[in-house]
């Protein structure tokens, strides 16, 4: 019996042998009816890639005005592919062009050469990126040199003369900025392999060879939106590697623009400041070795300026570094310039820390209405500690404490804050007061500004000093016991030093002592803050109790105008304290500048109308001198700004930073000679922006100074085709 | 001579000068499978010699495995048609049951090894690697035609419960295989599945049924994003391979550049350049044809179509003859799994299907591949060897 599975076999079968004969049908259709065109792609039958740079980004202060931007610069490029065409495989034309540009031969040469191959140098001089892209051979050429060139195209065949944009930085009001706008520097081949690895998604292009990328500060943080997108231009080439024609081509996009919180004005002003400061401190025989200065919105957390001493021109960048002049950068015999004192130093924060010592006591049970003894010293553990100028004043109350900055009565309150912990042996979940508040105060983490440049610091007591042993017994212990054999053999004496200070170290060094809690307290020992740090947490007790992440940035803008990316603030902690208590360290830190440690500075200042919250702070550093600090904000009745100046190996806080200090106030608030007028702050329109810059038609912010900051060549326009130019 | 088999009774004869090593053979399949091992042999030749040469590599490497590849498969076909293809329905289960352990153990990171976005590979000792989703091939059509005529021979067609069992059976390694995002392995299982059941006789509904299913499953998949990004782009790119002519669309445009540019007769073997200028991806597996096409020309391409048309023919030739209802619904699903799978292959060469991982049958480079077109052409061949009540085989 034929069943039905025979029938629907026969049907499967022609089923098959239609899709047979498809195939076969496509097969004539691409290999005979269409197979002229095919014949031709296969002669070409490869593509190769030419990426184009994307304009890097302009980098704006609050106002508008360009703090990074680009210029226009005259480049001679050989296309290598013509050359080897030519009869002497382009010897005679690179003779010529060295002539030209009054350059070696072998400069050229050198230039031409793609890396890796025989006799190359180093990147970057030799050539990583595509053979079939011309190859740039001298930068900066003069107009008269370009057009020669162009003009006699017969004899420099290959060679072009075009405009390019390069990297500038226009340093309105002369304002330096170097840490916070970083610098770029060529991407590595270790980056690129490790993009491969990652892999990148489908509508990136990726990092390419020749690149640049953001290296460090704002030009870092936000390298994905200041550098664009590259073109592509898809070429085909035959076998010979003759170009015959273009496959596809994707303009290159622009990087965005990136408008800062700082005011390029006051920037300038503060950096200034910090400056003379540092010299306040050298004139009275102190190293003033480095410093810090932070304005800060303490409405929102926006930076308005931070400066950082020492500091480096960063013009330095421009055209690449030399190695002689990145090791003076990195030199700690130049004090390492590189890093950012503001952001990246640490420092013992000294007594403008007391406010958390007063905001933890006050939490915890101590009454901010009664009175404290303030003895010239006081004696605990056998050991004796000090008043700073062994002053006493008697039974005062706290906030005369903080006035005065009365190092006893926070002794005795870390004693017996320390005590009730159980001392040497602590009860379980001990409080640990002072050391939380501080973390509350946002001491002891990063402080989430956008930067690459953010450190944690360290917060003394109790945790600290178990995770530090946690980390480090094993090898206390090991020198505890085996000793210090390499010392020994130079210093038999300071081995045997070592030796007992890991024996300790090894058996007691969990340990959280009275001594330790008692230096906490006043901001020395183990604690160690960045100047932004404690500028974040005195704007955190202005506006009410928030810390704000700190943030250099307010928006990404489109070349446009628009705006592709606000950047909000946020909230980093909010300070588990009672208004009573905020409302206590506000009172005591205004009334310092009234009678306190704050007030000399302050003669003078229109206190009345203008009241500043200020806290003084003089750090002491074994084996240094003294770390001048100077913590405020104003006005204190409504506050806007927080300042924040720190000068290390500079002596006292009111005698070093606090005239400097006040000396920015007085332009923030357009204060002349005792006259508050507000249309002469140093921020235009008396404030903080709130608005973004507007953008013109070429792409350039809208701002008065615009065509003197950028040079002649550049203003026509700049950020505009790097194609235009020359060539024509 | 005349005389003798007036003599000779009608019933078969036992001697073993009549039961000759080879009798019942078909030969033509077995012919044109050989043509297509040679013919793959001499283009995996062509596709390799540059690289390896460029590499620094003997040029005949690919060539020497693939021919033991080749080696390997023929003896494996030759035991497999020693044999009675009723031994595969006895062992059907086992085998199964290893092909999805094997699946199993490449999703285990250690095991499993990864080629060209498909996690489908076992690492061997030696540089080998074993692909478990080839032999799910096998398994899958030998199990399923025992499930869908054991227990019904007298009812001939397999009821709801045969078929959803069938499904289920199926479904597993789909599933393992899917995991594997190897989506080309997955179409050739849901065809082989296609071809067993309506052999089979189910109910035209099922069918229906089962098309339209794929056709929903693929487009939640799509909606949920189960489908991979690069999966979607193959598929755009497959539509218009200029739309990326250097990411998805490479291979694509490639190898129609390699193909459109044979014409007649073709650029001649080793003289290709498009395929001896290393443009084609993949080349001497899933773009095996391309070299085909290049080299060989429409003519040796439609050679190479023609031979698989020929095997398939025999193979439902041997289906509709089949002594019994498991050897039919074997034989089909080995038609059918071959006739998807060169129309995946090729079609993706000449740029009428997106590019999935599937090689070409008998012509790609790869171990596994090769040695399972064998078995299953071995099985079909003792299938076919018993329509000719000659034949002893070795285990009846």
């Amino acid at each position: 019996m034929k069943d039905k599975s025979i029938i629907r076999l026969k049907i499967i079968r022609v089923i098959f042998f239609s899709l047979m004969i498809t195939l076969v049908g496509r097969l004539f259709y691409l290999q005979i009816s269409t197979g002229e065109n095919f014949v031709k792609a296969s002669q070409r039958n490869a593509f190769r890639e030419i990426y184009s740079q994307p304009v890097r980004g302009l980098i704006l202060d609050q106002v508008g005005r360009p703090v990074v931007s680009n210029k226009s610069t005259l480049i001679v490029s050989v296309n290598t592919r013509v050359l080897e065409n030519t009869e002497d495989k382009g010897a005679s034309v690179i003779a010529r062009l060295a002539q030209n540009l009054n350059i070696p031969e072998s400069d050229i040469k050198d230039r031409l050469t793609p890396c890796g191959t025989k006799g190359a140098k180093k990147p970057p001089i030799c050539w990583s990126g595509s053979l079939f892209q011309p190859i740039p051979v001298a930068q900066n050429v003069s107009n008269t040199v370009a057009l020669e060139i162009m003009e006699k195209r017969s004899l420099f065949p290959g060679v072009t003369a075009e405009l390019i944009a390069i990297r500038d930085i226009p340093k309105p009001f002369g304002v330096n900025m170097a840490h916070i706008i970083g610098y770029v520097g060529p991407v590595t081949d270790i980056e690129i392999e490790k993009q491969k690895q990652v892999g990148i998604s489908a509508d990136d292009i990726g990092l390419q060879n020749n690149d640049s990328i953001g290296r460090s500060g704002v030009e870092r943080f936000y390298d994905t939106w200041l550098r664009g997108k590259p073109g592509i231009k898809v070429i085909a080439v035959d076998k010979a590697a003759n170009i015959k024609g273009v496959v596809s081509e994707t303009e290159s996009e622009a990087g965005k623009y990136v408008v800062l919180n700082v005011d390029a004005k006051l920037q300038s002003l503060v950096e200034e400041q910090l400056s003379a400061a540092i010299d306040r401190a050298r004139s009275k025989n102190y190293v003033g070795e480095a410093g810090a200065a932070v304005v800060v919105d303490v409405k929102n957390g926006n930076i308005l300026a931070m400066a950082t001493y020492p500091s480096y021109d960063p013009r330095i960048w421009l055209g690449g570094i030399t190695n002689e002049q990145f090791e003076l950068l990195s030199n700690p015999k130049n004090g390492i310039p590189l890093i950012s004192r503001a952001t990246q130093g640490l420092f013992a924060p000294a007594s403008i820390y007391k406010v958390i010592t007063t905001a933890a006591a006050a939490e915890n049970g101590f009454d901010l209405n009664g009175t404290y003894q303030c003895p010239p010293q006081l004696e605990i553990g056998n050991r004796v500690f000090r008043n700073y100028e062994s002053k006493g004043f008697g039974a005062i109350s706290l906030q005369r404490a903080i006035e005065v900055s009365c190092d006893t009565v926070f002794y005795d309150i870390a004693n017996t804050l320390w005590l009730r912990d159980g001392g040497l042996s602590p009860i379980d979940n001990p409080v640990d007061a002072v050391e939380k508040m501080s973390f509350a105060f946002g001491l002891g983490s990063k402080t989430g500004i956008d930067l690459p440049e953010d450190v944690k610091g360290r917060v003394g007591g109790r945790i600290f000093k178990k995770d530090f042993w946690d980390k480090n017994h094993e090898v206390w212990c090991d020198r505890a016991e085996n000793g210090y054999p390499e010392v020994f053999a130079k210093d038999p004496d300071r081995a045997k030093m070592l030796q007992k200070f890991a024996t300790e170290n090894c058996t007691e060094g969990m340990r959280f002592r009275a001594g330790d809690a008692v230096n906490s307290s006043i901001g020395q020992g183990d604690t160690v803050v960045s100047p932004l740090q404690m500028a974040m947490a005195y704007a955190a007790i202005a506006n009410g109790g928030t810390v704000y992440e700190p943030r250099i940035v307010k928006a990404v803008m489109n070349a446009d105008g628009s705006v592709a990316e606000k950047i909000e603030p946020k909230v980093k902690s909010v300070l588990p304290i009672s208004s009573e208590t905020l409302n206590y360290l506000q009172k005591s830190l205004k009334s310092t500048t009234v009678s306190g440690t704050g007030a000399p500075p302050f003669v003078g200042f229109p206190l009345s109308r203008i009241p500043v919250a200020t806290k003084t702070g003089t750090g002491e550093v074994l084996g240094k001198q003294s770390t001048s600090w100077f913590a405020s904000y104003a006005p204190a009745d409504n506050p806007q700004y927080a300042i924040v100046m720190m000068v290390a190996q500079g002596g006292t806080g009111s005698g070093t930073s606090a005239p400097s200090v006040r000396r920015i106030y007085e332009e923030l608030f357009g204060i002349r000679g005792g006259v508050i007028d507000p249309a002469t702050s140093i921020l235009e329109g008396g404030s903080p922006r709130t608005t973004l810059p507007t953008i013109r038609t070429d792409g350039l912010p809208d701002y008065p100074e615009i065509d003197e900051l950028l040079n002649p060549t550049a203003s026509s326009s700049p950020t505009v085709a790097t194609k235009a130019g020359a060539k024509r | 001579m005349t005389y003798w088999s007036s003599e000779t009774p009608k019933a078969p004869s036992r001697n073993r000068f009549n039961d000759s090593f080879f009798i019942g053979y078909d030969w033509v399949l077995i012919t044109c499978a050989l043509l297509l091992s040679i013919i793959g042999s001499a283009l995996v030749y062509s596709a390799s010699k540059q690289r390896l040469f460029d590499a620094g590599i003997n040029t005949d490497f690919y060539l020497q495995r693939h021919i033991f590849n080749i080696i390997v498969g023929i003896v494996l076909a030759l035991i497999v048609s020693r044999f009675s293809f009723r031994t595969a329905r006895a062992y059907a289960i086992i085998i199964y049951g290893v092909a999805v352990v094997g699946l199993m153990l490449v999703l285990v990171p250690g095991i499993g090894k990864s080629q060209g976005g498909a996690q489908a590979w076992i690492a061997l000792p030696g540089g080998f690697t074993f692909q478990p989703s080839e032999f799910t091939k096998v398994a899958l059509i030998t199990l399923l035609a025992m499930v869908l005529t054991e227990r019904r021979d007298s009812e001939l067609v397999p009821d709801d419960r045969d078929v959803l069992f069938g499904l289920a059976l199926a479904g597993i390694p789909a599933l393992l295989v899917l995991l594997q995002n190897d989506f080309g392995t997955v179409m050739i299982i849901g065809a082989t599945l296609l071809s067993v059941m309506v052999v089979a006789g189910v109910k035209l509904r099922w069918i229906y049924g089962s098309i339209s299913a794929v056709i929903l499953a693929g487009f939640i998949a799509s909606k949920l994003n189960f489908i991979k990004d690069y999966q979607l782009k193959r598929l755009a790119t497959f539509v218009d391979p200029t739309l990326d002519p250097l990411g998805a669309g490479y291979n694509t445009l490639q190898a129609r550049i390699a193909i459109g540019s044979g014409g007649w007769f073709g650029q001649g073997l080793l003289s290709g350049p498009q395929t001896q200028g290393k443009y084609v991806p993949a080349q001497r597996t899933d773009f095996i044809f391309t070299v085909a096409g290049e080299e060989l020309g429409f003519l040796g391409s439609t050679l190479i179509i023609f031979l698989i048309a020929m095997i398939l023919y025999r193979l439902t030739k041997i289906a509709i003859n089949s002594p019994d209802r498991f050897g039919r619904l074997a034989a089909a699903g080995v038609a059918g799994w071959f006739a998807v799978q060169t129309f995946e292959n090729i079609g993706m060469n000449l740029g009428i299907m997106p590019v999935t991982g599937v090689p070409l049958p008998f012509v790609s480079y790869g171990g596994s591949s090769m040695f399972v077109s064998w078995m299953a052409l071995g099985l079909v061949v003792a299938i076919g060897r018993e329509i000719d009540d000659r034949v002893t085989p070795l285990i009846r």
